[in-house]
């Protein structure tokens, strides 16, 4: 029997759902982790056991990152500080936004995004990480800004083959891209607008929201950012808008599918100055064409008014055969997908704001 | 003699389930104190300071009855009768 985990992590703790019937039912652990803002998890099922990461925030105590290697039963921290700065750096860490997978072909390499902007690189499985000098020591680091979340790399985005290349993104502070495993590291903004500066296009200090990759075209990524939805066929090099199937550009969540091309999810907020769902519907946007055209999908969603955010990492895909969409709110309800996103019911509610999600067959 | 520490309820876990302990016999500063509370319990130094050996800002630490900030801080000293009581502020919601 397989087990399906749904981890969610909210602004009060981690709850753990588990599915052993092939995600019909859900039963809810937790919290973990409790009075902590959970906004990292990482569910790594290159080894066995699979792994959970975490990195959560204790308003009083600090950031802290544990692992779990029984579905969080229990739960691990290494003696020595799993994530910290150098002396040398202006700030301690205040916050893992992020938490990724490295390559296949690296089973223990992990990285995660932290607040201050930095980019850490594991190689023992997630236990304790290096700072990735190379994008820390960028020169355009004095220039980067925060945005209402603060000043952090929120996406990291491994190559799933080639090591040398990763994709990270920050809010403010656009996307950057290395081809030599993040010794140099080069702005990717091109055709991204920025509406909130004079300038346009300005080469970085975008608001990025969320970026993803496509799962069988790595070169391919799509974008939320503030203000604008976005593919890149180039891994990041150039930006062409794929907004206009959707009712508004703005909103946090962007997820690809694991795996089929071109397919990607996405949940519209309806303005920067009204961030509710566009008309109030609590509806899922999926496009299987790469952005070309977009499909509402509500059956099973609430049908009456709808007012809650769904946040940049706060909607996800798990690795089933048949794939399932998550994505939890603001008001801490939680809604499931076992189908790609057709039919949705409702498996969590009452729960802290939602903060992230992540779903894998363990 | 040593100094005696007293550990909140909430961080117990990271001080192996004590209530108190106690370090710092010989040593003179609060610093010392925390830095060998870093040796012997690095879990629960890490929720007090950050890895720049800053105070975390709602963590209160009051040395024979005062809180350090009002004092000299990290550098408050302290004796071996001394007895150092670990608050968390009164923060969130």
């Amino acid at each position: 029997m397989t087990t399906n985990l749904l981890a969610v992590g909210t602004g009060k703790g981690l709850f753990l759902a588990r599915s052993e019937d092939d995600r019909r039912t859900w039963e809810f652990s937790g919290p973990h982790f409790p009075m902590t803002g959970v906004y990292a998890v990482g569910l790594d099922t290159r080894r066995q056991p699979s792994r959970v990461l975490v990195g959560v925030e204790s308003s009083h105590f600090g950031p802290i990152v544990a692992t779990s290697d029984d579905l969080g039963a229990t739960w691990h921290e290494p003696d020595q500080r799993p994530i910290a700065f150098p002396e040398s750096a202006e700030k301690p860490l205040a916050r893992v936004w992020q938490i990724a997978a490295g390559p296949a072909s690296e089973p223990d390499v992990v990285f995660a995004g932290t607040e201050p902007q930095g980019l850490f690189r594991s190689t023992d499985g997630g236990l304790t990480y290096e700072l990735v000098r190379g994008l820390y020591d960028h020169p355009h680091r004095p220039e980067w800004g925060a945005g209402f979340g603060g000043p952090a790399i929120h996406t990291v985005l491994p190559h799933p083959t080639d090591a040398e290349r990763m994709v990270v993104a920050m809010s403010t502070g656009g996307v950057y891209r290395t081809e030599d495993g993040g010794k140099s590291w080069q702005t990717g903004n091109v055709g991204i607008k920025a509406v909130y500066v004079p300038d346009p296009y300005p080469e970085f200090g975008h608001c990025i929201h969320k970026i993803t990759r496509d799962s069988q075209q790595p070169e391919r990524l799509f974008a939320q950012v503030h203000h604008g939805v976005y593919r890149s066929d180039d891994e990041g090099a150039t930006w062409t808008s794929i907004a206009d199937g959707l009712p508004s550009d703005f909103g946090f969540a962007m997820v690809a599918h694991p795996g089929r091309p071109g397919v990607i999810f996405n949940f519209p907020l309806e303005a920067d100055a009204r961030r509710y769902p566009p008309e109030y519907k609590c509806r899922v946007f999926r496009s299987e064409d790469a952005g070309e055209t977009w499909q509402p999908l509500e059956s099973g969603l609430p049908t009456e008014p709808f007012y809650p955010t769904v946040l940049r990492d706060a909607m996800c895909v798990d690795n089933a055969d048949t794939t399932g969409v998550y994505f939890g709110t603001r008001d801490g309800e939680v809604f499931a997908s076992r189908d790609e996103g057709e039919t949705w019911q409702q498996i969590g509610a009452h729960l802290p704001e939602v903060l992230c999600v992540r779903a894998a067959v363990m | 003699m040593a100094v005696t520490v007293r550990i909140p309820g909430v961080l117990r876990a990271e001080a192996g389930g004590r209530s108190t302990v106690e370090v710092g016999e010989g040593t003179t500063t609060l610093r010392a104190v925390l830095d060998e509370i870093a040796t012997k319990w690095p879990l629960l130094e890490r929720r007090l300071r950050d890895e720049h050996g800053g105070l975390r800002r709602y963590v209160n630490v009051y040395v024979d009855g005062e809180e350090c900030r009002r004092l000299d801080g990290l550098g408050t000293a302290v004796s071996d009768q001394s007895e150092i009581l670990i608050i968390p502020s009164v923060a969130g919601g």
